[in-house]
């Protein structure tokens, strides 16, 4: 039998105050990073504009491409590679005319000249600025109700302190994914918000596993002097190997997806692959020590309570 | 012996036949997304207000004559805003009479009365206005599904979004701009006099009387390909539209070579209208305008009885074509504007089918030869669980007609990671339990009764977080959230079920069971 641990009894809990320096320091570079480059770049899902993608017979310039289209004045496109060489996704602004004129305009630019060759327009997308929009205010919606939902459930199927504990950590994930995101210069698109939606399910996961062994250990019999910290590290320990074995065959999955799964499902892979991390992560070193350093500060607060009433 | 051991066989083997039942033929059982056969996907809006706004200025219009029949003389009638006319009479002694003959117009409610000024305004009663705008989206969508019928697309989706939207899928389309141009005209087709009185100069310079308006025909020089604008001054008053045809179809143009018409041809009442105003206007030009640009004003050479004309505009065939298709199903009750286009070439959908089958397989492969190598022969039953949790998966969304979008192929992938993570919590609890020194039948008893609470717990939480993924519109997010709850479902399932039923064929079976391979 193969096994990854034989009763592993790592001090997790007992290292949390070095973990709270390390996410906090993590969610910093995340929001610094989102500030710096002034908040995420959003898809035109969000922005509305017009998304033309174009493969080439044989690989272009980057700068041919942009002094083409420069003829059109459709405001400032961004011409990116996509892919491999032969493929270059282009994105216009916003603009007066219709969707039909812009691409009609954009593929007479490319072929102005011979220089670009033979070229095949694979893709368009024209999302309009009330589309754009109600899409960036669903998706707020979206991600408070995927918090608030686990919220709810947690504090239901536990305790309050869970519930808020869970949700911190998986706010805490949200915000590491989406500095990554920012520290990558990716955009935010619908994909990449779905990932995001599936990271906070994920994460929970993690979180009810060691919640629910906690739970049922302080069920049974509880050694007498065994701190509340030191039964949230057995419960975190107890579950290591699930922990573990999943968090591979995930961060597998989410890896293949990025490496093969093509260009069109990278960003949505990257953000599947950086959350499986700090989703694992944040069970033990956000929720579970959360959990433990308020109901220390609970029970802490009863007790002197409970001292001063004794001397009065 | 297990408990009714032959009673849960049949039931996953009927599992397994439904399964393979839906998704027999696999080609046709896969409804697949746009993003991956290619096509256009377009969603439109729906100017309702538009359509409120014509029907308000047709009730002006009809009022006006029904005051004029009544001798009522009226100094003003006029449009304010979509849905609200203001009425001026020519003097206040009329005031009863014309209210009578207002009564008659029962959509509408008198506001604002001010008897001795002559003045009140009609505003259209809100069920009314609820009434015609819900009228224009669903004859809009039955007008655009025409068109698109006669355009010939297989397998076309136009359904109604919301209130005022039209989503307009067509799969497999090899000229997506061609089919934009024809589903988004509004096609209102009129028949105009020319203003001869007042020329284009005078026009242009502003001295327009009230009664006519300025257009613009569109022509294309042959050796340039350059488009020019050319204005006509056109009377306002529209004397017959394109509701009174019958017949749109495609002619060679006798008189330029390699040029197209489109023949028309009046209803009855269309062909009387259309002889007399023939008739009155001989010498004069007709100017015939599709969505406010002239197509041709060819002048009246005599009185037309037969209704039948020709639209010319030095058209190719396939513009000819198009254009009779959407005189044929009619115009739009109210213009639409596209709030969104998603078009993918048949190229590069077929290569991101490539590429999510190339992802779903190496990750399932991954986890299958994981699960066996650190498992053994109970991974070998985590791996079979996990072939009918994607067959289970697969056949339900044949059975919903779900589409398969490239998300919602990582969907499937993600699936894959996470089921196998029933199998972990189980076996991982059967370990523990071992090593507990419970004997083999109780270990896997009490394992499976642990962990099941767990997972419980895990998958409701996951699920709920696709049932918001689910609810959101968008096409790609939703196909996530379909394949991810979906595949959730099918994992709670067979890892409970399925799982345990192999188990229990596998050990529990066995008289002397002393060993688990796990």
């Amino acid at each position: 039998m193969i096994e990854l641990f034989r009763n592993p009894n790592f001090d997790f809990i007992g290292k949390r105050k070095w973990a709270y320096i390390a996410s906090i320091g993590f969610t910093l570079i995340a929001l610094v990073s989102l500030a710096a480059r002034g908040g995420l770049r959003y898809d035109i899902d969000f922005t509305g504009g017009t998304l033309i993608q174009v493969r080439f017979e044989r690989a272009p310039a980057i700068a041919q491409i942009r002094t083409n289209l420069a003829t059109i004045q459709l405001g400032e496109s961004i011409i990116q590679q996509f892919g491999d060489a032969q493929e270059f996704i282009i994105r216009l602004p916003l603009a007066a005319v219709g969707s039909e004129e812009i691409s009609r305009r954009v593929q007479g630019a490319l072929s102005a000249n011979d220089s670009l060759g033979k070229f095949e327009i694979r893709r368009v997308e024209f999302v309009g600025p009330q589309v754009g929009r109600e899409l960036q205010l669903q998706a707020l919606y979206l991600v408070l109700a995927g918090l608030i939902w686990i919220a709810i459930y947690l504090a239901f199927r536990f305790d309050m302190r869970g519930g808020v504990a869970a949700v911190i950590a998986v706010c805490h994930d949200v915000i590491v994914c989406l500095g990554g995101l920012s520290i990558t210069n990716r955009e935010f698109s619908l994909p990449v918000l779905a990932a995001l939606l599936t990271i906070i399910g994920y994460s929970v996961n993690d979180t009810i596993v060691a919640y629910d062994r906690l739970r049922e250990n302080r069920g049974k019999f509880v050694p007498k002097g065994r701190t509340f910290a030191q039964q949230m590290n057995d419960a975190v320990n107890q579950t290591l190997s699930r922990t573990i074995l999943t968090s591979l065959t995930t961060f597998f999955s989410a890896a293949v997806l990025l490496f093969f799964g093509g260009r069109t499902l990278e960003d949505f892979a990257f953000v599947l692959f950086v959350g499986v991390i700090t989703g694992t992560y944040s069970t033990t070193y956000v929720a579970a020590a959360l959990v433990v350093d308020w109901t220390n500060y609970v029970e802490g607060r009863l007790r002197r309570g409970k001292k001063a009433v004794a001397k009065a | 012996m297990p408990r009714h051991l032959r009673v849960r066989i049949a039931f996953v083997l009927l599992v397994v036949a439904v399964s393979v039942w839906y998704l027999y033929p696999l080609k046709r059982a896969l409804n697949l997304g746009l993003d991956l056969q290619g096509g256009i996907h377009l969603m439109l809006g729906v100017e309702a207000d538009k359509h409120v706004a014509s029907q308000t200025d047709r009730t002006a219009e009809d009022l006006k004559k029904a005051l004029e029949r009544k001798g009522i003389g009226v100094q003003r009638i006029a449009r304010e805003g979509n849905s609200t006319i203001q009425v001026e009479l020519a003097s206040p002694q009329s005031w009863n009479d014309a209210l009578t003959a207002v009564a008659e117009f029962s959509t509408f409610t008198r506001r604002d009365e001010n008897q001795a000024a002559g003045r009140f305004k009609l505003v259209m009663v809100e069920r009314q206005i609820n009434q015609l705008r819900d009228d224009a989206v669903r004859q809009g969508l039955e007008t655009i599904r025409n068109r698109v019928d006669q355009f010939g697309v297989a397998e076309p989706t136009i359904t109604r979004q919301g209130a005022d939207q039209i989503l307009i899928q067509l799969p497999g389309i090899q000229d997506p701009a061609r089919a934009k141009a024809l589903i988004g005209k509004t096609a209102l087709l009129e028949f105009k006099m020319l203003d001869e009185q007042t020329s284009v100069e005078q026009a242009l310079a502003g001295q327009l009387p009230e009664t006519s308006e300025l257009l613009y025909g569109r022509e294309i020089d042959k050796q340039t390909k350059a488009e020019r604008k050319v204005p006509y001054v056109v009377q306002k008053r529209t004397l017959l539209t394109g509701a009174e045809l019958t017949r749109a179809e495609v002619q060679a143009d006798p008189n330029s070579l390699g040029n197209w018409q489109v023949a028309i041809e009046f209803t009855a009442a269309g062909t009387r209208i259309f002889g007399e105003l023939t008739e009155q206007n001989v010498g004069k030009r007709l100017a015939i305008v599709l969505d406010g640009n002239v197509y041709s004003a060819p002048r009246i050479n005599e009185r037309i009885p037969s209704g039948r004309a020709v639209i010319t505009g030095h058209f190719t065939v396939d513009d000819a074509r198009d254009l009779a298709i959407v005189l044929r199903a009619g115009a739009l009750p109210a213009p639409v504007v596209l709030l969104e286009e998603r078009t993918v070439g048949p190229s590069l959908g077929a290569d991101s089918i490539r590429q999510g089958l190339i992802a779903i397989t190496a990750s399932a492969v991954i986890v299958f030869v994981f699960m066996l190598v650190y498992y053994r022969l109970s991974g070998l039953i985590a791996d079979v669980a996990l072939g009918l949790n994607l067959l289970m998966l697969f056949a339900f969304m044949a059975a919903i007609r779900a589409t398969l979008t490239l998300p919602g192929l990582a969907g499937i992938a993600l699936t894959i990671g996470m089921a196998v993570d029933t199998n972990i919590l189980i076996f991982e609890r059967i370990r523990e339990e071992l090593r507990l020194g419970k004997s083999p039948r109780s270990a896997i008893e009490a394992g499976f009764r642990r962990a099941f609470r767990t997972i419980v717990d895990t998958h409701l939480t996951v699920m709920g977080t696709a049932i918001i993924l689910l609810s959101f519109g968008t096409s790609s997010v939703k196909g996530f959230g379909v394949s991810l709850f979906i595949g959730l479902g099918a994992s709670l399932f067979t890892a409970y079920f399925f799982t345990r039923l192999l188990f229990d064929l596998v050990y529990m079976g066995r008289r002397k069971l002393e060993q688990v391979s796990i």
